[in-house]
């Protein structure tokens, strides 16, 4: 062998040893599978090299294997109706994709097999939606975490088939409390501020850079977010529904384009499979170079129209090792390394084969193609090199100036890692309704400012801003709304119309999301139906069609060796199968970071669960979308849906120290409703529409008033609730499946038809003294508030 | 009657090509988004189109400043026949990252000069700004000098998306672009009134948004016509023939002017 590749001893190690090899190295393997790697090499008479132990660790890493919710898990769950176990061999396979199969949507093209999922935007084309996580690098280095996350998934859009040409991104971070105390702030962490600032920092400086407008997302701020931010970030893109397969046959050659390889990224995908300390390497975080990724965005399209590959993927957690490896998976793979181009001089043939170096992407290339698609690459300045080609042995062949440094077979890369199987429980506690909550005019006006100030309500536009939303002019519904443009309101979903690829066409897609940790904090289940029917809620708000949305998941929870953690992602993962079904929406595609945990003088402090749901849907007609401001005075105000006494986790709550019940989900009634509040804006009878969730009633009918320049006189008597409740908790109360709605008079009888048989009532009118007043006669209540106050505590400082 | 061709320029890090594309063809053009590299190699291509469009995005990852790079490589690779393209009187535009560009490379505002005499700036907040503004169209006696601004209302609105739109010029240069009546837009209110931040949203003097040079036929600005082609476009949708955007007629104009 090569000097340049050590022989790792492995083979005489005990147990302590291998633990002791696995931790040193960064491998994150676990004894059960550092044995396992042991026997492979005992039966092949000799000890792997440095390469062959590296590989084996990308590819069996949790960041790209997902173990956990593939593995085998023992379910107990301890509720007032007694005890229940439950065994999953498979989680992912038995919850979210089940109802998927079962599902069975035609206009599903492509799930939870390539790099995104994909589905029908017309005849012709597909849109294809990913969202990734890139928690542990932005807690370490928020900047470039966040900007290669942002550049990580904008390559698994264009990794997708043959590639997709991306149209959209979307963000969504969970941070610290921005005025935590200095003194509070662990060891060897950032600020929560500084985290904040660099992580929208990063997804501006990248994604203004590669023209994709950033059109939907959201903060949400916890302390337990301190030490392990969360950043999620999303890429929305298009395809010729020809191009979304791939295929590699042997005698293709391996060509990798773009970004050169360098020392940046070591371990990445590794280091993020386990919990973070002061000793956290920052060297696994990526350096980011958003020109170099959008040359290969305009080439590659050009190759792909030009049929010049037949499969790509792209260079992210386990960089080429992962890359090649998927590619090669069923043929077999040789490569030279000393052919991959160099950042600089000195790397070793297993820091090339793992780096995690970005702007990297991975192309199978007929070899008749091999001048042609070279000669395009060099047109544009994009760096093109042939590494290798794919074999028909099976085997994952790997040398270095002429000499082997890896042999190993395929079948024991991708399916050699042992299945464990892991305890997960979870015991039900009560949530009781609280004591009646009331107030005066006085302080409730105060309330609902407060409210609106909360930082998980006020406005993100000091973000938005910073973002180009409207880069390719497609974004129609936008992230900020409003009649003019001085005022604005937060919109419930963004709307793309991509004229500019799809000539003619009438047809758009609606992007949105739902996430709420606070609820998850009582109780996983709730927290994942809510998030799900918010997303949708939001997506119809805008004039989606229920019947044609799509969602993804992305969980991010804390160590799920830990058997009460893993019983809240079970509890969630069921969850998700549940509203899918009932629903009928399929997930497409997710992704789970697990190990968000810091430790700190030997205590381990877990992140609140939080799962994002991302939505998707095609929009039929353009033109019948709407947006959430207030039109004209003189209109009807409705609010549709039943409001209940749920302030469990709600704004309210969290401010007023108070427990409760958490929202709930009723998904027949939700999704029948749904499907009505679409008939209704399709049709045209609706001038606004706006979803209640965070802050109540009171924060959404504000935000139509003052996005509106308009005023709004409410009777809150006249809001239909399932038991008796106080203005307070009417005001405040976070229950699902609510609409607020303005109707111009003449629309109102049709309006009522439309939604004939579910609960809404008319409760007031638009005006145009722009003041928001908020009667009930039961409670000799009268809150009146002026639309520029409810603004000013809206748009307080976030984090500027 | 032969289709009017427009070019439009893109190189590593252009963003807008696509968008700018199809609003040209919506009036009737022809368009071709062409690198760089390609117009270098065959030096006489740029001269055989009508119209020449440099789109917004980060050029070479706007590293040095913004545009910098890709006006150096345009002037030094492509100079002459820019000018003579310029001063022959075929309608030029440069949105942008575009308008940074013509401004730094000097075809803005004096292309018989082609020297560099006004710059884009840092905005005065110091960050990047997406958001929708005012304009004023500049008019003596009811017209615009430009020919890309003719029958445009006195106030349209516009996105812009920039981190260096803050025009500056010294005085000399100011006083002559005003006194030539070379503005074209300025930042202002609803109602055509002097504003401040954030309408106004970098701080240009004398608020500044798009210039032209004194024959009409080259403009640069930096909001963004392009993205306000449709009514749909616009935050509140409105728009004129209940369909189109006001930017719609920018590049109507220049189409109309050659025909």
């Amino acid at each position: 062998m090569n000097s340049n590749v050590n022989i790792v001893e492995i083979n005489s190690l005990n147990d302590n040893q291998l633990i002791e090899l696995s931790k040193k190295n960064t491998l994150s393997l676990s004894l059960v599978e550092m044995k396992e790697v042991q026997k492979y090499f005992k039966a092949a008479k000799r000890n792997p090299t440095d390469v062959e132990l590296e590989t084996v660790a990308q590819t069996w890493s949790e960041h790209c294997k997902h173990k956990t919710l593939t593995g085998n898990i023992e379910y107990a769950e301890e509720t007032s109706k007694g005890k229940k176990v439950k065994k999953y061999s498979n989680l992912l396979k038995e919850t979210i994709f089940k109802a998927t199969v079962e599902l069975n949507k035609k206009w599903c093209i492509s799930v939870f097999k390539d790099n995104a999922g994909v589905i029908d935007f017309d005849s012709k084309n597909g849109v294809a939606f990913k969202v990734e996580t890139h928690n542990h690098p932005s807690a370490l280095e928020p900047y470039g975490g966040s900007a290669t996350g942002i550049g990580g998934v904008i390559r698994d859009i264009l990794g997708v088939g043959l590639g997709a040409k991306p149209l959209a991104n979307t963000d969504v971070f969970c941070f610290g409390l921005p005025d935590t105390k200095y003194s509070e702030v662990p060891e060897g962490m950032h600020h929560p501020k500084r985290i904040a600032k660099g992580v929208v920092s990063g997804v501006r400086d990248y994604g203004n850079r590669m023209g994709i407008p950033t059109v939907n997302g959201a903060v949400f701020f916890d302390k337990g977010y301190m030490a392990n931010p969360l950043v999620y970030c999303g890429t929305m893109g298009i395809i010729p529904k020809n191009k979304a397969f791939k295929e590699v046959k042997s005698g293709d050659l391996v060509l990798v384009v773009g970004g050169r390889t360098g020392r940046d990224g070591i371990h990445g995908a590794t280091f993020s499979s386990v919990e973070l300390d002061k000793e956290s390497d920052v060297s696994a975080v990526q350096i980011g170079n958003p020109i170099v990724e959008k040359k290969v965005l305009d080439t590659m399209l050009k190759a792909r129209d030009l049929n010049l590959y037949r499969a790509v993927t792209d260079c992210g957690a386990g960089g080429l090792s992962s890359a090649v490896g998927e590619l090669g998976e069923k043929t077999g793979v040789e490569v030279q390394l000393e052919k991959v181009p160099l950042k600089y001089k000195g790397l070793k043939p297993w820091e090339i084969w793992i780096s995690e170096a970005q702007e990297r992407m991975v192309f199978a290339v007929q070899p008749k193609n091999k001048h042609k698609i070279l000669k395009l690459f060099k047109q544009e300045n994009v760096e093109a090199t042939f590494i290798g080609k794919f074999t028909n042995d099976n085997k994952l062949t790997l040398t270095y100036n002429g000499k082997k440094v890896a042999d190993m077979s395929m079948e024991f890369l991708h399916d050699g890692v042992p299945k464990p199987t892991r305890p997960a429980v979870w015991k039900e506690t009560k949530q009781l309704k609280q004591k009646p909550v009331k107030a005066s005019a006085k302080v409730l006006a105060d309330d609902m400012k407060k409210v609106l100030s909360d930082i998980n309500v006020c406005s993100r536009d000091w973000i938005i801003r910073q973002y180009d939303h409207e880069v390719q002019g497609q974004t129609v519904v936008k992230p900020l709304l409003g009649n003019s443009i001085h005022n604005f309101g937060p919109s419930d979903a963004a709307v793309i119309w991509p004229y500019t690829v799809v000539k003619n066409t009438k047809k758009a897609v609606v992007l949105s999301n739902g996430l709420n940790p606070e609820y998850g904090k009582i109780d996983t289940y709730k927290m994942t139906t809510s998030a799900i029917e918010e997303s949708v809620r939001n997506a119809v708000c805008v004039g989606a069609n229920p019947e044609m949305l799509s969602v993804l998941d992305n969980f991010c929870w804390g160590n799920p060796n830990k058997p009460e953690i893993l019983g809240s992602l079970v509890r969630a993962a069921q969850a998700c199968y549940d509203m899918s079904k009932g629903f009928e929406i399929p997930f497409i595609s997710g992704k789970d970071s697990l190990y968000n945990e810091y430790t700190i003088d030997g205590r381990t402090y877990s992140i609140p669960p939080a799962l994002l749901i991302s939505a998707m849907g095609v929009i039929e007609d353009v033109d019948k979308t709407i947006t959430m401001n207030f039109k004209s005075a003189g209109n009807y105000i409705y609010l549709v849906g039943l409001t209940k006494n749920e302030l469990g986790g709600s704004v309210y709550a969290k401010i007023k120290g108070l427990k409760g019940i958490v929202p709930d989900v009723d998904i027949k009634v939700s999704r029948k409703l749904m499907k009505a509040m679409y008939d209704a804006i399709s049709s045209g009878f609706v001038e606004a529409c706006h979803d209640c969730s965070e802050g109540g009633f009171a924060a959404a009918v504000s935000e139509m008033a003052f996005a509106g320049e308009l005023g709004a006189k409410i009777n809150a008597d006249l809001i239909k609730t399932d038991f008796q409740m106080t203005l307070t908790e009417k005001l405040f109360s976070e229950s699902n499946t609510r609409f607020i709605v303005e109707i111009m008079p003449e629309n109102k009888e049709k309006f009522e038809k439309t939604l004939k048989g579910f609960v809404f009532a008319q409760i007031g009118t638009t005006e145009s003294e722009q003041s928001l007043v908020i009667e009930s006669k039961k409670s000799k209540i009268s809150i009146k508030t002026k639309i520029k106050d409810l603004q000013k505590s809206w748009q307080r400082q976030l984090l500027g | 009657m032969k289709k009017i061709k427009a070019i439009i320029i893109r190189t590593a890090g252009t963003n807008c090509d696509y968008e700018l594309k199809s609003a040209f063809e919506m009036c009737g053009a022809e368009a071709e988004r062409i690198h760089i590299n390609e117009l270098i190699a065959n030096k006489n291509k740029i001269l055989s189109y009508d119209i020449l469009a440099v789109p917004g995005g980060f050029s070479y990852g706007d590293d040095i400043a913004s545009g910098k790079i890709l006006s150096n490589e345009i002037k030094n690779k492509l100079g002459d026949n820019v000018k003579k393209f310029a001063l022959s009187g075929k309608p030029i535009i440069g949105i942008c990252n575009g308008f940074q560009i013509l401004a730094k490379m000097g075809l803005l505002p004096k292309p018989e000069k082609f020297e560099q005499i006004s710059t884009l700036s840092y905005n005065d907040s110091n960050k990047f700004e997406c958001r929708w503004v005012y304009l004023k169209t500049e008019k003596k006696q009811g017209d615009t000098k430009c020919i890309w601004t003719k029958e445009i209302p006195d106030v349209i609105s516009l996105p812009v998306a920039h981190g260096e739109g803050k025009f500056i010029a010294d005085e000399k240069v100011l006083k002559e672009i005003e006194e030539k009546s070379q503005v074209v837009f300025r930042y202002c209110d609803k109602d055509g009134s002097k504003t401040q931040y954030p309408e106004d949203p970098n701080g240009s003097m004398n608020a500044i948004a798009g210039i032209c040079n004194d024959k009409g036929n080259v403009f640069g600005l930096m909001p963004h016509p392009e993205r306000y082609v449709y009514a749909l476009q616009h935050p509140a949708r409105e728009g004129y023939d209940g369909v189109y955007g006001w930017g719609k007629q920018i590049f109507q104009n220049a189409i109309d002017f050659l025909k």
